[in-house]
C-alpha cells in the first residue's frame, strides 16, 4: 500500500476540487451547480481520509468527521434539490442567472 | 469709602428690572426708575469727585479681583477686574450721569407717546451703565468691552425708529465705520497685554515709566508709537475724527435726545476720554501726540467749513460736534490733557444743551429744516434764550464756558513742544491759525442757525406759525444745562488740579481777547447777512463761490468718495474672495463628494446579482489571501 504515495491522493482531491469549482462557477444548470458542490465536498472528504490513512492511523476522529460531512452531504442535496424544485417553480427554469432578485 | 461700582451699576440695574419686566409696558414707571436710578449714580459721582477734589479719597484702584490669569507665557498675563477712582474718572463720571439724568427727564416730554418708549429706556438705560463702566474701568479689556457696548447703544438707538430706513442705515453706518477704528484699538489691547503682562491702567503706566515693557515687534520707543496711533484710531473712530468721521452726521437719525446724549456730550467723547486715560502712553511717544493734534485741528477745521452750509438743524450740530471733538484732540496733542477734558466738560455741557434745544424747536415744528423755521423766538422764548446761551458759549464769548475752555486749548497749542517737533514752529503757527479759524466758522455758523430758526418774522407756510413752547418736563432741562454752560467756565482751575496740572496753561495775554475778537466777529458776519439782510446769499453768482459752497453742502465729497471708491474696493475685494470660496474651497468640498459617487458608480458595476460571479470573486479572494499566507509562511 505504500507504493501509492501521498501526494498522489492530494493531487486527485485538488483536481477533483477544482473540476466541482470548475462546476459552480460555469454551469448554468442549478442541479449541475449543485453536483459540483458534491464534488468539491468529496474532494475535502479524500482529503481527510488521506491524511488520516498516513499520518494518523491511529485515531478515530477523521473517520466518524468524514462520515459526518457525508451525512450533511446528503441532507445539503435534499436542500439543494428542493430549492432547485422551487425556482424551476418559481422562474419556470433551473438557470442559475435567472436568480438575480437580490440585485433588485 | 463709597462704592464707585454702584455709579455704574444703578442703571445697569435699572436696565435689567426695564428690560425683563413687564416695567417697559408701563409709561410711567420705566422713566422714573432710570432717572432714579441715575439721580443715585450722579450723587455718589459728586461725592467721589468731591472726595478726590480734596484729597479725603485716595486715588487708585478699588473693588479688584482677578478676572484672568495666563501663566502659560511669559511675561505671565493677570487681568485684574477693577475700578479705577482718579481725577479724570471722577470728572468724566459727574459729566455723564449729570447729562443722562437732564436728558432723561427731557425724554420724558420728548418721547411721550412714542409706541416704542419702554424699549427707548431700556436702551439708554444700558448706554448709561456701559458709559459709566467706561469712565469708571480700572483696566484696558474692561474699557474695551464698555467700548463695543456704548457702541451696540449708539446702534440700537440711531436705528431707534428702525421702520425708517434711513435711520437702520445710519445705524449699520455707524456700526460700521467705527469698527474699522475699533480694530486698531483691540490690536493695541492684544500688543500691550503680550508685552507688558497686564492691562490695568496703573500697571501699564508702572510698567512704561519703569521702562520693564517688552516690545515684541520694534523696538522701544518705535513700538510705543505704534501702540498709541493704533489706539487713537479706536478713539478716532469713536470720537469721529478724520477720515472716520463720516458716519456722525447720519447717526442724527436717531431721536434727538439721544444725539444730545451719546452724539454730542458723552459717547463720542469716549475717544478724547480714552486718550487722556491712556495719555502715559502718549507721554512716552510724542510723534504720536503730534500726529493726533494734526489730524484734530484737521477736523475741526474741515467739519466747521462743512457746518456753516447744512440745512439740517441736528447736522449743523453734529458737524459742530466732529469741529469741537477735533478742538479737544487738538488740545490733548498738544500737551495740554487738562485743557482737552476741560473743553470736554464744557462742550458736553453746551452741546447738549443745543441738541436739547433743537429738539425743542423740531416737536413744536415737526421739521429738521432750518428753511423751515423763522421767527420762533416769541413762539418758544425759553428755548431761544437757551439756545442763545448754548451757541454763544459754543462761540466762546466771555464769560461763558466756552470761551475759558477754548482759551486753554489755544494756549495749549501755542505752547505744545510735540507740535513743534513734528512740523517745525512754522507749523505750529499754521495749527495756531486754524484753530482761531474754528472759532471764527464756529461763531458763523452757530448764528446763522439762531438767526435764521428764532428771528425775523416768519411770513411761509408750515408749523413755525402754530409751534409753541415745549412742556416744562423738557424746558427744565434746557434751563438747568444752560445754568452749567454758562457757568462751567469757573471749573476752569479746578478741573486742572484735578487731573494733576495745577497751572492751568496759559498762553499769549493777547490769545483770549483775540479769540473772543475772533468769535465775535463770526458773529457780526452772520448777523449781517441773516438780520440785517445786508448781503443775500442767494445773489452771490461767482462759480468759484458757487463750488465751495456745494462742495461744503456735500461734505467735500468724502462720502461720495468712499462709496464710490472705498466702497468698491472693499466690495472687490470680497467679490474675489466669494469667487475663491465657490470655485476653490467649494471645489475642493465637491471634488471629494464627486469622486466619492464616480468610484460609487464604477464599484456598482460588481454588483450583477449573479450568484456564479460572486462565488467566482469568493474564490478570487480566498486565492489571493492563501498566496499571501502562503509568502508570510514561506519567509518566516
Amino acid at each position: 500500500m505504500s507504493a501509492i504515495p501521498l501526494s498522489w491522493y492530494l493531487g486527485l482531491a485538488a483536481a477533483l476540487f477544482a473540476v466541482g469549482l470548475f462546476g459552480v462557477i460555469t454551469r448554468r444548470n442549478a442541479v449541475a451547480v449543485l453536483m459540483g458542490v458534491e464534488l468539491m465536498l468529496n474532494a475535502a472528504n479524500l482529503n481527510l481520509v488521506a491524511f488520516w490513512r498516513y499520518l494518523r492511523p491511529g485515531v478515530m476522529e477523521a473517520p466518524v468527521f468524514v462520515l459526518v460531512v457525508v451525512t450533511i452531504a446528503a441532507a445539503e442535496a435534499a436542500v439543494g434539490l428542493a430549492i432547485v424544485l422551487s425556482v424551476f417553480r418559481n422562474f419556470h427554469g433551473v438557470e442559475v442567472e435567472r436568480l438575480d432578485l437580490m440585485k433588485q | 469709602m463709597i462704592p464707585v461700582y454702584l455709579v455704574p451699576a444703578l442703571p445697569l440695574a435699572a436696565f435689567i428690572l426695564i428690560s425683563l419686566t413687564s416695567l417697559r409696558k408701563r409709561q410711567g414707571l420705566a422713566p422714573a426708575l432710570l432717572i432714579a436710578a441715575l439721580a443715585g449714580s450722579l450723587g455718589l459721582s459728586i461725592a467721589l469727585l468731591v472726595g478726590v477734589q480734596s484729597g479725603r479719597i485716595a486715588s487708585g484702584s478699588q473693588f479688584g479681583f482677578t478676572w484672568m490669569a495666563v501663566r502659560a507665557i511669559d511675561p505671565p498675563l493677570i487681568l485684574r477686574f477693577s475700578f479705577l477712582v482718579d481725577g479724570l474718572s471722577a470728572l468724566m463720571m459727574v459729566v455723564v450721569s449729570a447729562v443722562a439724568l437732564l436728558v432723561q427727564v427731557y425724554s420724558l416730554g420728548y418721547m411721550r407717546g412714542d409706541e416704542g418708549f419702554g424699549r427707548y429706556f431700556a436702551f439708554m438705560a444700558l448706554f448709561s451703565f456701559a458709559m459709566l463702566g467706561l469712565v469708571t474701568s480700572g483696566n484696558l479689556l474692561q474699557t474695551y468691552l464698555c467700548w463695543e457696548l456704548v457702541g451696540l447703544c449708539s446702534y440700537l438707538l440711531i436705528g431707534f425708529w428702525y421702520k425708517k430706513p434711513e435711520a437702520a442705515s445710519a445705524a449699520k453706518k455707524a456700526f460700521i465705520v467705527t469698527r474699522f477704528g475699533d480694530v486698531g484699538l483691540l490690536l493695541a489691547v492684544l500688543a500691550l497685554s503680550y508685552s507688558a503682562g497686564t492691562l490695568s491702567f496703573t500697571g501699564l503706566e508702572r510698567a512704561i515709566s519703569a521702562g520693564t515693557l517688552t516690545p515684541f515687534f520694534f523696538g522701544g520707543s518705535a513700538f510705543l508709537t505704534v501702540i498709541a496711533l493704533l489706539i487713537f484710531s479706536g478713539a478716532a473712530g469713536k470720537s469721529a475724527q478724520f477720515p472716520l468721521h463720516v458716519w456722525l452726521p447720519d447717526a442724527m437719525e436717531g431721536p434727538t435726545p439721544v444725539s444730545a446724549l451719546i452724539h454730542a456730550a458723552t459717547m463720542v467723547a469716549a475717544g478724547v476720554f480714552l486718550v487722556a486715560r491712556t495719555y502715559f502712553i502718549f507721554q512716552a511717544a510724542p510723534m504720536a501726540l503730534g500726529v493726533v493734534a494734526l489730524i484734530g485741528v484737521f477736523t475741526a477745521f474741515l467739519a466747521a467749513t462743512i457746518a456753516l452750509t447744512q440745512n439740517d438743524v441736528k447736522r449743523i450740530l453734529a458737524y459742530s460736534t466732529i469741529s469741537q471733538l477735533g478742538y479737544m484732540m487738538l488740545a490733548l496733542g498738544a500737551g495740554g490733557m487738562a485743557a482737552g477734558m476741560f473743553h470736554l466738560t464744557t462742550h458736553a455741557f453746551f452741546k447738549a444743551l443745543l441738541f436739547l434745544c433743537a429738539g425743542s424747536v423740531i416737536h413744536a415744528v415737526h421739521s429738521n429744516d432750518i428753511r423751515e423755521m423763522g421767527g420762533l423766538a416769541r413762539r418758544m422764548p425759553i428755548t431761544a434764550l437757551t439756545c442763545a446761551i448754548g451757541a454763544l458759549a459754543l462761540a466762546g464769548i466771555p464769560p461763558l464756558s466756552g470761551f475759558y475752555s477754548k482759551d486753554e486749548v489755544l494756549a495749549a497749542v501755542q505752547n505744545s513742544g510735540y507740535i513743534s517737533a513734528l512740523v517745525g514752529t512754522g507749523g505750529q503757527a499754521v495749527v495756531l491759525a486754524l484753530a482761531l479759524g474754528v472759532v471764527f466758522l464756529t461763531g458763523f455758523y452757530m448764528s446763522r442757525l439762531w438767526f435764521v430758526v428764532f428771528t425775523r418774522e416768519w411770513h411761509g407756510h408750515g408749523e413755525s406759525c402754530t409751534a409753541h413752547e415745549s412742556p416744562f418736563s423738557m424746558t427744565g432741562p434746557l434751563v438747568l444745562l444752560a445754568a452749567l454752560a454758562a457757568g462751567a467756565g469757573l471749573f476752569g482751575h479746578p478741573v486742572g488740579t484735578l487731573l494733576g496740572d495745577a497751572s492751568p496753561e496759559s498762553g499769549a495775554t493777547w490769545l483770549p481777547a483775540v479769540s473772543a475778537l475772533i468769535g465775535a466777529s463770526g458773529i457780526w458776519l452772520a448777523w449781517l447777512v441773516y438780520w440785517v439782510r445786508a448781503y443775500v446769499p442767494g445773489k452771490v453768482k461767482s462759480p468759484f463761490a458757487l463750488a465751495l459752497y456745494r462742495g461744503s453742502q456735500n461734505n467735500w465729497y468724502i462720502d461720495a468718495f468712499y462709496t464710490r471708491v472705498v466702497a468698491r474696493l472693499v466690495l472687490g475685494t470680497a467679490a474675489v474672495v466669494a469667487w475663491v470660496d465657490r470655485h476653490v474651497v467649494n471645489g475642493m468640498v465637491d471634488g471629494v463628494g464627486w469622486l466619492a459617487g464616480r468610484a460609487g458608480a464604477w464599484l456598482r458595476r460588481t454588483e450583477t446579482g449573479q450568484l456564479q460571479w460572486y462565488a467566482y470573486v469568493m474564490v478570487g479572494g480566498a486565492v489571493v489571501l492563501a498566496l499571501l499566507l502562503s509568502t508570510l509562511v514561506v519567509s518566516r
